[in-house]
């Protein structure tokens, strides 16, 4: 028995999400695709047709049949592109299963803490926001260069005779996306881990479990929610990923976001760029969608 | 002698000298940083025993539990299991299963792979898994149910999934924690009964922990009953009711009435007890309180009698005013207030529709009880 009133904002509160998607994402994203199906020219901006109703209708028409998929069929012919995006994948996938790793251990460590010190424990984890993405990469560069503070620990503790070389290397670009992600990857796997009822373990343990059987058992599928949250909030934003692989990986590093960079700023071909960037988009939605129906499948199967 | 209440089944291995305990915890303590749960206490209980630990929230009963199922190791003391010390055997090496308070089902399984969770872990060849699960789901009657999830169950069934996944791998002793107290008043009194049937037919032994009185009288051949992990008293449900072994657990266990006095004079095994402002209690039991001991005489209301009249013989028969009546349906409980002040509970059974004696608010009443009615608790 609701009051119409009510019924109205109701509606109202649901609007505002769409309308930030459709003027956030949805607009801007059919400008980026019609411009992937311009062409390129020397011009402000660098592309045609550039549509405007100036001209008339019928001019609109004319330019809109300038369309073309050229630039998708572009990207097929040139290696280089397919070459980026098997990359970018490749190392972004790597990234996110070192960030898994090394994130669970300290997500289960947060939840079994006890309670009265988990908050600092999660304010450590996010504190790392408090300073600027760019300068906490940069400040990798310092470490990872040949004469490096890891090198020259490394070199004093008597490890190691010759300088490591990090920087400018995949290793590199893997240290810099899981040091990066890794609170992306802590917050939902510790959500989930802390949540879950330790009497569960004990049950296992009483039915005959060891320890690590009943992590395997219990523990790890319970947490799954968390765990695939926690790798899609990494993979994605790693695929695409420019300032990392830009910063850290050297210039032999082939990864999508530098290449949409290239294409945009070196070569000024705004058309190219666009494709690059709707091939990426939809590439990225693919696992999205994947992380909405595990989602679904976990709310129904509930707590 | 005559023996107290109703004996549930010809069962008493305790009263054997010969009979060989099962569990046997000795001189337990367990400390929790300055905490003291549980405090050098011994504890013997025998094969096929249906037993139960009772007493008030944080009184040591679930420590005791959760040292037993091996998830707490005892500071000081022994805890023997069928002769062998269990200390350093790690839960899943114990030969105890336990069903947990909140049940402990694993949401991500089945009805089916909860219950046969334990018997894979055993390494249990599959047609034999399949058909102890089958037999578990039709003990517990819930067939049916055996893919669905544990959330998709009520409170009832999934409190039979856990006992199904606790018996099914035939352990010496079923560890309860509270095993009714998520359950509903009506299903909780079923489900009492389903219970004493599965020991019963399973020949297990049982130790269950709860902090219902009733639940423990109805189930439990015996009581142990705690009080900041020290036991208070053990013995069968009739026993603890009828005979209280101190003050603290005649006030525990059911209602009943304290009368504070002195022996005055003592007579073989009878004494008469000096109350407060010149009340005197005849009675033909004062176990070993000498002349001019402190005690109490504790009566049970349902053993006073109340009439309009004053009855005319009687051992103890004592005058007062009715202060308070409440009516249960199946019986009346009076408060009556005494000469002296003190109020005394008694409740009669209402085994007719209309009574021949009504009494009402502030009445002149006499309450009466037999001189072998009530215990003398030095305690």
């Amino acid at each position: 028995m609701k009051r119409p009133l009510s019924a109205v904002t109701d509606r109202l509160v649901i609007i505002i999400p769409y309308l930030w998607l459709l003027f956030f994402f949805l607009i801007p994203f059919f400008i980026v695709f019609k411009i992937s199906l311009s062409t390129t020219a020397i011009a402000m901006p660098p592309y045609t047709p550039v549509l405007s109703l100036s001209d008339g209708v019928a001019a609109l028409m004319s330019q809109l049949g300038e369309f073309s998929f050229d630039n998708y069929i572009w990207l097929t012919q040139d290696a280089l592109y397919f070459n980026a995006y098997v990359s970018s994948v490749v190392i972004a996938a790597i990234s996110t299963f070192l960030a898994l790793l090394v994130g669970y251990p300290i997500a289960y460590g947060m939840a079994r803490a006890p309670a009265t010190i988990r908050p600092t424990l999660l304010m450590l984890v996010i504190l790392p926001f408090w300073t600027s993405f760019l300068i906490r990469v940069y400040a990798w560069i310092g470490i990872l260069k040949p004469e490096g503070l890891l090198n020259q620990f490394l070199l004093a503790t008597g490890l190691i005779d010759q300088p490591l070389v990090i920087l400018n290397t995949h290793t590199a670009i893997f240290i810099g996306i899981v040091y990066s992600y890794l609170p992306f990857m802590i917050l939902p796997l510790y959500s989930a881990l802390e949540k879950m009822d330790y009497s569960l373990i004990e049950a296992a343990q009483d039915l005959g479990c060891t320890p690590i059987s009943a992590f395997w058992k219990v523990t790890f599928p319970l947490s799954l929610p968390g765990v695939i949250a926690g790798c899609l909030l990494v993979f994605i934003p790693a695929v695409g990923e420019f300032v990392i692989p830009d910063l850290l990986g050297g210039s032999q590093t082939l990864m999508i976001g530098k290449t949409l960079w290239n294409e945009f700023f070196a070569n000024r071909d705004w058309p190219v760029s666009s494709a690059v960037a709707v091939i990426l988009l939809l590439l990225l939605v693919v696992p999205i969608m994947f992380f909405q129906q595990a989602q679904a499948r976990a709310q129904e199967q509930g707590r | 002698m005559k023996s107290l209440g109703n004996i549930r089944r010809d069962f008493a291995p305790w009263n054997q000298p010969d009979a060989k305990p099962y569990i046997q915890f000795k001189n337990i303590t367990k400390r929790f940083g300055d905490f003291t749960a549980v405090n050098n206490l011994s504890l013997s209980i025998y094969e096929r025993e249906f037993f139960a630990l009772l007493g008030a929230s944080g009184c040591g009963k679930s420590t005791l539990l959760r040292m037993l199922a091996g998830f707490e190791e005892p500071t000081e003391g022994q805890i023997l299991l069928d002769g062998q010390d269990l200390r350093g055997i790690p839960p899943y090496r114990r030969p105890v299963n336990m069903m947990f308070q909140s049940y402990a089902l694993f949401p991500h399984m089945t009805v089916e792979q909860n219950i046969a969770f334990g018997l894979k872990q055993d390494g249990m060849p599959k047609a034999e898994i399949e058909q102890r699960v089958a037999d578990m789901l039709k003990l517990v009657k819930l067939g049916q149910f055996a893919k669905r999830k544990p959330h998709q169950l009520s409170g009832g069934q999934r409190q039979r999934v856990a006992l199904a996944r606790a018996v099914a791998k035939r352990p010496k002793v079923l560890l309860l924690d509270e095993p009714l107290g998520a359950l509903d008043k009506k299903l909780r009194e079923e489900t009492q009964f389903e219970l004493m049937d599965l020991q019963q037919t399973l020949g297990l032994t049982f130790v269950v922990v709860t902090h219902d009185q009733e639940e423990a009288m109805t189930m439990a051949d015996r009581i142990a009953i705690l009080d900041k992990g020290e036991v208070m008293q053990v013995a069968t449900p009739a026993e603890v009711y009828e005979a209280p072994g101190s003050r603290f657990v005649a006030d525990f266990v059911g209602n009943i009435n304290m009368f504070e006095g002195k022996v005055a004079d003592r007579n073989g095994a009878a004494a008469t007890i000096a109350g407060a402002n010149g009340l005197t209690i005849r009675t033909a039991n004062a176990g070993d309180a000498a002349a001019g001991t402190e005690v109490a005489f504790a009566i049970r209301p349902e053993k006073i009698k109340v009439s309009s009249k004053k009855p005319e013989s009687g051992d103890n028969v004592m005058e007062g005013e009715i202060y308070d009546i409440a009516y249960l349906g199946d019986m009346t409980i009076f408060h009556v207030q005494l000469g002296n002040g003190q109020v005394v509970k008694a409740s009669s059974l209402n085994a007719t529709r209309a009574t021949e004696d009504p009494l009402s608010w502030d009445d002149k009443a006499w309450i009466s009880f037999r001189n072998d009615a009530g215990v003398v608790l030095t305690r």
